[in-house]
């Protein structure tokens, strides 16, 4: 801590532990995990709290924030701890008590650090970080916030339309954060360290200041230093007001994973979490071009990590965390070149004891894929997952997810004849283009796969599950209207009702009206802020919470602030309106994506866009943006998995790849 | 083989699911030889005794763990305490191990009753000794509890073994039967009747009974004091905060401190 008094840095722990007895799950509280780092706060370190704002078991796993703690502790100008979502038992007898947020570390008060940084996984969160800031004793809104108050810093996938927030938040940081965590530090260690000792400090601190030096960094935006306009009701653009702002930021892009090679120490929690198990981060990026995936869209180009690397990692990761369980993670993650191999040497390794298992919770839907996957799984799982995502070859075209039915049948028929009783299939629902058909070809899908699993066993389970689209920035779907929660609800019961004749088939879906609130949080504008805000006032913290979300809240705060579902959700736009993140840049040409956005509203004649690592190049501008190519593990393409593009991959190594040197 | 172990500070508020996984892990990274059991999905032979309350401390629970063919030369059995006490969470010491005979039972069979140490908040001090009088001299004790999601009332009095005020002020001892049914520091404390609340709670022994000998599963050599061991958990903290990093196995330097 640079300035504040050592009043502010005492613990908080005698005044929670005895709060602890009285709410559920106590542990969430208590820090304390294998990896923990217990930094010593003093001047000259900016002080960052990482928080997640979710629950302590969905945030902990969360490898974007270990990430970032790992190469803040390593910096000799910076220490960093962790905070999570308090729940709403706990909530209450902290605010009754007079606790503020405060570190699972050293249990210090969120007031001990200079930069609060949230990490945006899901857009259902906001109302979380708002309830955060506030419980953090931080002025809710950044125009209120003074030289003392701690900058309030946001990233993560949701960050690329960062306007619903832009009024909350100090700067954005898009893309990779590895590199841009270090040069924000600076900039802040520069600019706290320079009030030391000048009379007045921290209050008389120029917050300007430090927000212009940080809207000069690359990939960094502070939307205090935008404006945006509006004409008829409607956003028509959003422009710097100030020279030291771009006029696009554009995100971040690590060039070669290979240089980071993190967490070198993952956290492992004293108490179960979402996933627990290592997780080993095998590749960003993807080729797959699936039109309504903005994860893929966003992190291009393809940056595989060195196999040796990886296989490093899970050996020294094990040995350190003592679990028996590793995923690789990745989108798409048999598309990792060298992805047999790989799997095949950690489940031989000796001194690994043989009785890891390895887990891809990314599967390709084939046959070859589940081979794979069923030899390398020591530990047989309930079941295996699949997505096709749309019930027809016509939908698949359409969103360029590019499995045939063949593809489907031979993965689902693998599973079940390799033991497995339970397929899980994972389709949305309300596509671009969609028809009742499409909806009722889910059923047909999931009728065909019980099928086929009751040739391997006498009774099989196969779940459909369903969900509502929501389209998201910078992909070509941005400009689709979605669906009205009745039409997704019509559709869920016009499912459910072909479904109920076959025995075996589940269908799951997920509430249409969280798709919609989803909709407004992630494509509103700056004005959707107010509208945040209102729900959380009303108490709509933890939205992403089924038994906590409540559509009304979202509805009547959206009628105060004189907008409407409709307008922000339900409406197509045309080429020429305003995108509220025009001005953010994910380094795809908008040309391309309204091309690819026209090329799938021909529907069964769209034209399939193939995996470009392994075709000439569309020119989505992630590569040529960047200066970069895609980097592969192999110059060998992975067998298996045409995915209906015309590849012919089913004996891998024909197609002809070159490999981009590693920088450095 | 049977270990010994305490749970004392933050990690008192994991449950014992949450400490059979601590023991998972740190067991694997020790290496030594566990025995698996055979089938579709082996797990490591492990067995625990008698479920802890998530939020108390404890200076004595215990597991057992089934090695590959023993070989008792082998097994560093006098280092095994210190290695994995630096392999587990600050806060789980262990303090002794030793092959135990595989005729003996299961812990939660054998263990007859246990001690503690309680804490009563919400009951004027002089009150106290009156409140504990009445208990003792009830014929019965309905307790409402929790069980298998129904609400339930159990008498809890049979149970009751001992239970005397001590030091320090507000504090109960009190030894509890764990047949047929055990009762936990939090039912004891609603039995004191209103306003009382339970506080802090350690388990400080765990008791088998045979041949009319009482003996603990496994006995600690060198004194382990309910009094030293609180100071240990109070001082986790400071440990923390004199700014001592932890060491690669996840426990700080300083560990151990007060015993």
């Amino acid at each position: 801590m640079v300035t504040q008094t050592t009043a502010e840095t005492e613990t908080l722990w005698p005044r929670i532990e005895r709060l602890l007895p009285g709410v559920s799950k106590p542990a969430r509280y208590i820090g304390g995990e294998l990896g923990a780092q217990y930094p010593e706060h003093g001047p000259g370190r900016v002080a960052w709290l990482l928080v997640y704002p979710d629950t302590y078991e969905i945030g902990l796993p969360n490898q974007g924030l270990q990430i970032l703690y790992e190469i803040l502790n390593e910096r000799t100008n910076a220490v960093a701890e962790r905070a999570y979502a308090p729940w709403v038992d706990m909530e209450a007898a902290m605010r009754a008590a007079g606790v503020p947020l405060f570190s699972v570390e050293q249990h210090l008060p969120a007031g001990a650090f200079d930069v609060v940084a949230f990490n945006l996984s899901a857009e259902l969160v906001y109302t979380n970080v708002l309830n955060l800031i506030d419980l953090a004793g931080i002025p809710l809104h950044a125009s209120a916030r003074g030289g003392a108050d701690a900058l309030v810093v946001a990233g993560g996938h949701c960050a690329f339309n960062p306007e619903p927030l832009a009024d909350y938040v100090d700067a954005f940081v898009l893309g990779d954060g590895e590199e841009a965590v270090g040069e924000i530090n600076d900039v802040l260690a520069g600019w706290l360290g320079a009030g030391e000792g000048r009379p007045g400090e921290p209050e008389a601190r120029d917050r300007g200041e430090v927000l212009r030096a940080l809207a000069r960094l690359e990939g960094v935006y502070v939307p205090s230093l935008y404006a945006p306009a509006y004409a008829e009701g409607r956003l028509v653009s959003t422009t710097p007001v100030d020279p030291s702002a771009p006029a696009a930021v554009t995100k971040r892009t690590v060039a070669d994973l290979a240089d980071w090679p993190y967490p070198a120490r993952p956290l492992v929690p004293l108490t179960e979490v979402v996933h627990d198990r290592l997780n080993v981060e095998v590749f960003r990026g993807c080729t797959r071009g699936c039109r309504f995936c903005q994860a893929g869209m966003i992190t291009r180009p393809v940056r595989e990590r060195p196999a040796d690397q990886v296989r490093a990692m899970v050996r020294q990761g094990l040995e350190w965390s003592g679990q028996d369980e590793v995923a690789l993670t990745s989108l798409s993650t048999a598309d990792f070149s060298g992805i047999e191999d790989t799997v095949r040497d950690i489940v031989d390794d000796p001194d690994l004891g043989g009785r890891v298992s390895v887990s891809l919770p990314s599967l390709r839907v084939d046959a070859f894929t589940v081979g794979t996957a069923a030899e390398i799984q020591k530990v047989r799982r309930t079941g295996l997952t699949f997505a096709p995502e749309g019930g027809t070859w016509r939908m698949r075209r359409v969103i360029n997810k590019l499995i045939t039915e063949e593809d489907l049948y031979g993965a689902v028929d693998a599973a079940f004849s390799q033991g497995w009783r339970r397929v899980k299939l994972y389709f949305l629902i309300g596509l671009p283009t969609e028809r009742d058909e499409d909806v009722l070809g889910i059923a047909e899908l999931g009728a065909r796969c019980v099928e086929i699993g009751r040739r391997s066993h006498k009774s099989v389970t196969v779940v459909a599950s369903v969900g509502g689209f929501v389209p998201k920035a910078h992909t070509p779907f941005q400009w689709f209207g979605q669906d009205t929660a009745p039409e997704l609800e019509r559709k869920v019961a016009l499912l459910r009702a072909e479904a109920r004749g076959t025995k075996g088939l589940v269908i799951r879906w997920h509430d249409p009206s969280a798709s919609v609130a989803e909709a407004l949080a992630s494509r509103g504008d700056r004005r959707m802020g107010a509208v945040i805000e209102r729900v959380w006032r009303a108490g709509g913290t933890f939205q992403e919470w089924s038994e906590r979300f409540d559509l009304a809240l979202w509805t009547d705060a959206l009628a105060a602030e004189g907008l409407s579902l409709d307008e922000v959700c339900h409406r197509t736009r045309d080429e020429y309106e305003a995108l509220p993140w025009d001005h953010i840049s994910a380094g795809l040409h908008r040309d391309f994506l309204w091309g690819d956005w026209q090329d799938a509203l021909a529907g069964a004649e769209a034209e399939a866009v193939e995996d470009c690592r392994w075709t000439p190049c569309y020119d989505c501008g992630a590569c040529t943006g960047f200066g970069l190519e895609h980097v592969v593990a192999s110059p060998v393409p992975p067998a298996g998995g045409s995915q209906g593009t015309g590849q012919d991959l089913h004996d891998g190594g024909r197609v002809p790849v070159q490999l981009v040197g590693r920088a450095g | 083989m049977r270990l010994r172990f305490a749970k004392l500070g933050k990690v008192r508020f994991t449950s014992h699911r949450d400490v059979a996984r601590m023991w998972e892990r740190a067991l694997r990274r020790s290496r030594l030889p566990m025995a698996y059991s055979q089938g579709f999905a082996p797990h490591p032979l492990v067995s625990f005794g008698l479920a802890l309350p998530t939020g108390c401390e404890s200076l004595g629970e215990y597991l057992d763990v089934r090695l590959d063919e023993p070989r008792h030369g082998e097994t560093p059995v006098a280092e095994l305490p210190g290695v994995l006490s630096l392999l587990l969470p600050e806060g789980i010491d262990v303090e002794a191990a030793a092959f135990v005979p595989e005729a003996e039972g299961s812990l939660q069979q054998e263990v007859a009753s246990c001690d503690w140490v309680l804490e009563v908040l919400g009951v004027p001090d002089e009150e106290l000794q009156e409140r504990v009088e009445q208990v003792l001299s009830a014929p019965t004790l309905k307790v409402r509890r929790q069980r298998k999601g129904r609400q339930v009332e159990d008498d809890i009095r049979p149970a009751i073994r001992t239970l005397v005020v001590t030091e320090p002020r507000g504090h109960l001892r009190a030894e509890l039967a764990t047949h047929p049914r055990g009762v936990r520091p939090a039912d004891l404390v609603a039995a004191l009747g209103t306003g009382a609340v339970p506080g802090w709670a350690q388990r400080t022994h765990q008791w088998i009974e045979r041949d009319g000998a009482r003996f603990e599963p496994l006995t600690v050599s060198g004194p382990v004091t309910a009094t030293a061991a609180t100071q240990h958990a109070r001082s986790t903290f400071l440990n923390v905060r004199n700014g001592s990093q932890p060491v690669p196995g996840g426990a700080p330097a300083g560990r151990g401190r007060g015993r």
